[in-house]
Protein backbone atom coordinates (compact mmCIF):
# COMPACT_ATOMS: atom_id res chain seq x y z
CA UNK A 1 0.00 0.00 0.00
CA UNK A 2 2.33 2.60 1.22
CA UNK A 3 4.66 1.65 -1.89
CA UNK A 4 1.56 2.62 -4.16
CA UNK A 5 0.79 5.79 -2.33
CA UNK A 6 5.00 7.19 -2.92
CA UNK A 7 4.50 5.83 -6.74
CA UNK A 8 1.20 8.15 -6.80
CA UNK A 9 3.03 10.90 -5.37
CA UNK A 10 6.09 10.51 -7.46
CA UNK A 11 3.72 10.24 -10.75
CA UNK A 12 1.92 13.16 -9.62
CA UNK A 13 4.73 15.24 -8.73
CA UNK A 14 6.66 14.20 -12.47
CA UNK A 15 3.47 15.47 -14.07
CA UNK A 16 3.11 18.83 -12.31
CA UNK A 17 6.66 19.23 -12.90
CA UNK A 18 6.45 18.41 -16.61
CA UNK A 19 3.43 20.90 -16.79
CA UNK A 20 6.05 23.55 -15.23
CA UNK A 21 8.75 23.22 -17.98
CA UNK A 22 6.80 22.62 -21.37
CA UNK A 23 4.82 24.73 -23.06
CA UNK A 24 1.70 23.10 -24.87
CA UNK A 25 0.28 25.84 -26.32
CA UNK A 26 2.64 29.24 -27.53
CA UNK A 27 -0.72 31.50 -27.56
CA UNK A 28 -1.06 31.48 -23.78
CA UNK A 29 2.85 33.44 -24.16
CA UNK A 30 1.66 35.50 -26.74
CA UNK A 31 -1.38 36.86 -24.73
CA UNK A 32 0.46 37.77 -22.09
CA UNK A 33 2.99 39.77 -24.01
CA UNK A 34 1.99 43.33 -25.09
CA UNK A 35 2.84 44.31 -28.62
CA UNK A 36 5.11 47.93 -27.92
CA UNK A 37 3.46 49.25 -31.65
CA UNK A 38 0.00 48.42 -31.51
CA UNK A 39 -2.37 50.23 -29.10
CA UNK A 40 -3.52 47.62 -26.34
CA UNK A 41 -2.99 44.79 -28.26
CA UNK A 42 -1.27 41.85 -27.16
CA UNK A 43 1.27 39.86 -29.69
CA UNK A 44 -1.36 37.12 -30.22
CA UNK A 45 -3.48 39.64 -31.52
CA UNK A 46 -1.41 41.92 -33.48
CA UNK A 47 -0.43 41.12 -37.22
CA UNK A 48 2.10 43.71 -36.92
CA UNK A 49 6.15 43.42 -38.05
CA UNK A 50 7.41 42.72 -34.92
CA UNK A 51 4.35 40.97 -33.14
CA UNK A 52 5.45 38.31 -36.02
CA UNK A 53 8.82 38.05 -35.49
CA UNK A 54 7.93 37.98 -31.46
CA UNK A 55 6.01 34.84 -32.16
CA UNK A 56 9.00 33.58 -34.18
CA UNK A 57 11.29 33.85 -31.23
CA UNK A 58 9.14 33.12 -28.74
CA UNK A 59 8.75 29.43 -30.56
CA UNK A 60 12.55 29.13 -31.15
CA UNK A 61 12.59 29.92 -27.33
CA UNK A 62 10.14 27.15 -26.95
CA UNK A 63 12.03 24.79 -29.07
CA UNK A 64 15.22 25.13 -27.21
CA UNK A 65 13.43 23.66 -24.31
CA UNK A 66 12.89 27.29 -22.07
CA UNK A 67 10.30 27.13 -19.53
CA UNK A 68 7.76 30.38 -19.93
CA UNK A 69 9.61 32.11 -16.58
CA UNK A 70 12.60 32.04 -18.98
CA UNK A 71 11.54 33.90 -21.98
CA UNK A 72 9.58 36.73 -20.08
CA UNK A 73 12.75 37.13 -18.39
CA UNK A 74 14.87 37.05 -21.67
CA UNK A 75 12.42 39.46 -23.08
CA UNK A 76 11.80 41.78 -20.18
CA UNK A 77 15.81 42.26 -20.18
CA UNK A 78 15.71 43.16 -23.85
CA UNK A 79 12.41 45.14 -23.74
CA UNK A 80 11.97 46.17 -19.83
CA UNK A 81 9.05 44.92 -17.81
CA UNK A 82 6.50 47.10 -20.67
CA UNK A 83 6.57 44.01 -22.81
CA UNK A 84 5.00 41.62 -20.31
CA UNK A 85 1.00 42.24 -19.16
CA UNK A 86 1.20 40.78 -16.00
CA UNK A 87 4.48 42.46 -14.19
CA UNK A 88 7.05 40.42 -12.32
CA UNK A 89 7.31 41.74 -8.57
CA UNK A 90 9.58 43.99 -7.66
CA UNK A 91 10.83 47.30 -5.81
CA UNK A 92 8.50 49.60 -8.34
CA UNK A 93 5.72 47.69 -8.08
CA UNK A 94 5.19 46.42 -4.82
CA UNK A 95 2.21 48.24 -3.78
CA UNK A 96 0.54 46.82 -6.94
CA UNK A 97 1.04 43.36 -5.13
CA UNK A 98 0.60 43.94 -1.99
CA UNK A 99 -2.56 46.28 -2.04
CA UNK A 100 -4.80 43.60 -2.55
CA UNK A 101 -4.19 41.82 0.03
CA UNK A 102 -4.20 44.77 2.52
CA UNK A 103 -7.40 45.58 1.48
CA UNK A 104 -8.32 41.86 1.97
CA UNK A 105 -6.89 41.71 5.49
CA UNK A 106 -8.75 45.49 6.32
CA UNK A 107 -12.04 44.54 4.60
CA UNK A 108 -12.02 41.41 6.72
CA UNK A 109 -11.26 43.17 10.04
CA UNK A 110 -14.27 45.60 9.36
CA UNK A 111 -16.50 43.08 9.00
CA UNK A 112 -15.46 40.85 11.82
CA UNK A 113 -16.48 43.71 14.11
CA UNK A 114 -19.78 44.51 12.33
CA UNK A 115 -20.78 41.23 12.98
CA UNK A 116 -19.35 41.03 16.30
CA UNK A 117 -21.28 44.20 17.27
CA UNK A 118 -24.12 43.13 15.87
CA UNK A 119 -23.72 40.04 17.93
CA UNK A 120 -23.58 42.20 21.33
CA UNK A 121 -26.58 43.63 20.75
CA UNK B 1 -16.16 54.70 16.87
CA UNK B 2 -17.69 52.21 13.65
CA UNK B 3 -19.41 55.11 12.45
CA UNK B 4 -16.46 57.19 11.99
CA UNK B 5 -14.56 54.27 10.40
CA UNK B 6 -17.80 53.80 7.82
CA UNK B 7 -17.25 57.35 7.37
CA UNK B 8 -13.96 57.14 6.87
CA UNK B 9 -13.33 54.46 4.53
CA UNK B 10 -15.61 55.86 1.38
CA UNK B 11 -13.87 59.01 1.56
CA UNK B 12 -10.29 57.61 1.65
CA UNK B 13 -11.37 54.91 -1.30
CA UNK B 14 -12.80 57.45 -3.24
CA UNK B 15 -9.43 59.87 -2.65
CA UNK B 16 -7.23 56.49 -3.41
CA UNK B 17 -9.30 55.97 -6.60
CA UNK B 18 -8.56 60.01 -7.96
CA UNK B 19 -4.73 59.74 -6.41
CA UNK B 20 -4.37 56.29 -8.49
CA UNK B 21 -6.37 57.92 -11.78
CA UNK B 22 -4.15 61.12 -11.40
CA UNK B 23 -0.74 59.35 -11.46
CA UNK B 24 -1.76 56.73 -14.26
CA UNK B 25 -3.36 59.59 -16.59
CA UNK B 26 -0.26 61.53 -16.32
CA UNK B 27 1.65 59.05 -17.24
CA UNK B 28 3.08 58.00 -20.49
CA UNK B 29 1.59 55.19 -21.91
CA UNK B 30 4.09 55.21 -25.08
CA UNK B 31 7.02 52.41 -24.71
CA UNK B 32 10.35 54.14 -23.24
CA UNK B 33 13.65 52.95 -24.15
CA UNK B 34 15.41 55.01 -21.34
CA UNK B 35 15.63 51.53 -19.04
CA UNK B 36 17.70 49.86 -22.17
CA UNK B 37 20.84 52.73 -21.17
CA UNK B 38 23.13 51.30 -18.85
CA UNK B 39 22.78 47.83 -20.10
CA UNK B 40 25.09 45.61 -21.43
CA UNK B 41 25.08 43.82 -24.94
CA UNK B 42 26.26 40.11 -24.75
CA UNK B 43 26.48 37.17 -26.79
CA UNK B 44 26.20 39.08 -30.55
CA UNK B 45 26.44 36.99 -33.28
CA UNK B 46 25.09 38.10 -36.45
CA UNK B 47 25.93 36.84 -39.94
CA UNK B 48 27.67 38.74 -42.41
CA UNK B 49 25.46 40.35 -45.28
CA UNK B 50 27.40 38.82 -48.17
CA UNK B 51 30.64 37.10 -46.86
CA UNK B 52 30.28 33.76 -45.32
CA UNK B 53 31.85 35.32 -41.64
CA UNK B 54 30.14 35.39 -38.71
CA UNK B 55 30.26 38.65 -36.64
CA UNK B 56 30.42 38.51 -32.84
CA UNK B 57 30.58 40.57 -29.78
CA UNK B 58 34.63 40.29 -30.02
CA UNK B 59 34.93 42.13 -32.98
CA UNK B 60 33.15 45.42 -31.52
CA UNK B 61 34.94 45.59 -28.18
CA UNK B 62 38.02 46.39 -30.51
CA UNK B 63 35.86 50.03 -31.30
CA UNK B 64 36.26 52.48 -28.61
CA UNK B 65 32.40 53.25 -29.68
CA UNK B 66 29.92 51.29 -31.95
CA UNK B 67 26.74 52.41 -33.55
CA UNK B 68 24.32 49.23 -34.43
CA UNK B 69 22.32 50.61 -36.83
CA UNK B 70 19.00 48.50 -37.85
CA UNK B 71 18.16 49.23 -41.53
CA UNK B 72 16.43 47.80 -44.73
CA UNK B 73 16.45 49.05 -48.90
CA UNK B 74 12.56 49.15 -48.83
CA UNK B 75 12.50 51.28 -45.59
CA UNK B 76 11.91 55.00 -46.71
CA UNK B 77 13.36 56.95 -43.52
CA UNK B 78 16.38 54.99 -43.36
CA UNK B 79 17.11 56.75 -46.84
CA UNK B 80 16.63 60.10 -44.33
CA UNK B 81 18.99 59.02 -42.35
CA UNK B 82 21.70 57.61 -44.44
CA UNK B 83 23.91 60.87 -45.24
CA UNK B 84 24.29 61.12 -41.34
CA UNK B 85 25.19 57.69 -41.56
CA UNK B 86 27.58 58.51 -44.02
CA UNK B 87 29.21 61.23 -41.86
CA UNK B 88 29.69 59.56 -38.88
CA UNK B 89 31.74 56.28 -40.99
CA UNK B 90 34.53 59.34 -40.88
CA UNK B 91 34.73 59.48 -37.34
CA UNK B 92 37.96 57.79 -35.72
CA UNK B 93 36.67 56.27 -32.72
CA UNK B 94 33.36 54.81 -34.32
CA UNK B 95 32.53 52.53 -36.01
CA UNK B 96 29.17 51.36 -37.68
CA UNK B 97 27.18 47.46 -38.01
CA UNK B 98 24.59 47.87 -40.31
CA UNK B 99 22.75 44.78 -39.61
CA UNK B 100 19.99 44.64 -43.10
CA UNK B 101 16.22 44.04 -41.34
CA UNK B 102 14.26 41.49 -43.46
CA UNK B 103 15.57 42.07 -46.25
CA UNK B 104 16.29 40.85 -49.91
CA UNK B 105 20.51 40.78 -50.25
CA UNK B 106 20.39 42.08 -53.87
CA UNK B 107 18.23 45.05 -52.93
CA UNK B 108 20.26 45.88 -49.68
CA UNK B 109 23.55 45.51 -51.93
CA UNK B 110 21.87 47.76 -54.27
CA UNK B 111 21.14 50.53 -51.87
CA UNK B 112 24.26 50.41 -50.66
CA UNK B 113 25.82 50.88 -53.84
CA UNK B 114 23.97 53.84 -54.59
CA UNK B 115 23.80 55.98 -52.14
CA UNK B 116 27.17 54.77 -50.55
CA UNK B 117 27.78 52.07 -47.97
CA UNK B 118 28.42 53.89 -44.02
CA UNK B 119 28.98 50.41 -42.67
CA UNK B 120 32.48 48.86 -41.16
CA UNK B 121 30.36 45.64 -40.54
CA UNK B 122 27.56 44.66 -42.69
CA UNK B 123 25.46 42.08 -41.08
CA UNK B 124 21.88 40.11 -41.91
CA UNK B 125 18.69 39.73 -40.27
CA UNK B 126 16.53 38.30 -42.96
CA UNK B 127 13.81 36.66 -40.62
CA UNK B 128 14.25 39.96 -38.13
CA UNK B 129 14.61 37.40 -35.31
CA UNK B 130 18.52 38.95 -34.37
CA UNK B 131 16.23 42.21 -33.87
CA UNK B 132 14.40 40.80 -30.48
CA UNK B 133 18.01 40.32 -28.95
CA UNK B 134 18.67 44.22 -29.48
CA UNK B 135 15.36 44.69 -28.23
CA UNK B 136 14.57 46.37 -31.85
CA UNK B 137 10.64 46.90 -32.58
CA UNK B 138 10.63 48.56 -35.52
CA UNK B 139 13.49 50.38 -38.29
CA UNK B 140 15.06 52.39 -38.50
CA UNK B 141 16.42 52.23 -34.55
CA UNK B 142 20.15 52.78 -34.25
CA UNK B 143 21.87 51.32 -30.79
CA UNK B 144 25.55 53.57 -29.42
CA UNK B 145 27.87 51.50 -27.82
CA UNK B 146 31.37 52.14 -25.80
CA UNK B 147 34.16 49.59 -25.94
CA UNK B 148 33.07 47.40 -23.00
CA UNK B 149 29.32 47.22 -25.34
CA UNK B 150 26.98 48.81 -22.77
CA UNK B 151 24.44 51.37 -24.31
CA UNK B 152 25.37 54.85 -24.09
CA UNK B 153 21.71 55.46 -26.47
CA UNK B 154 19.32 54.05 -28.23
CA UNK B 155 17.82 56.21 -31.02
CA UNK B 156 14.31 55.09 -32.23
CA UNK B 157 13.71 56.12 -35.57
CA UNK B 158 15.58 57.90 -38.49
CA UNK B 159 19.10 59.60 -37.34
CA UNK B 160 18.75 63.31 -37.70
CA UNK B 161 20.87 66.39 -37.10
CA UNK B 162 20.70 66.38 -33.12
CA UNK B 163 21.42 62.63 -32.88
CA UNK B 164 24.33 63.03 -35.11
CA UNK B 165 25.82 65.81 -32.59
CA UNK B 166 24.98 63.85 -29.45
CA UNK B 167 27.14 61.30 -31.00
CA UNK B 168 29.81 63.51 -32.09
CA UNK B 169 29.82 64.87 -28.55
CA UNK B 170 29.67 61.49 -27.08
CA UNK B 171 32.63 60.84 -29.24
CA UNK B 172 34.82 64.02 -27.93
CA UNK B 173 34.49 65.79 -31.49
CA UNK B 174 32.43 68.85 -30.84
Amino acid sequence: MKLKIISFLFILNFESLIANTLIKDPNLIFKNLRCLICQGQSVADSNSEFAQTLKLVVKDKIAEGKTEEEIYNFLIEKYGDWIVYKPPFNKANTILWILPYIVLVIGGFFIFSILRKKDNH
Amino acid sequence: MLKLIIRIIPLSLIGFIIVVFFIGLNKSAIYDTKDLVGKKLEKIKLDHLSDNIVITDKDLQKNNYTLINFWASWCVPCLDEHPFLVQLSKEKNLKILGVNYKDNKNNALKFLDRYGNPYHYNAKDFYGKQSIVFGIYGIPESILLDKELTIIKKFVGPINKKDLNFIKMTLGNL
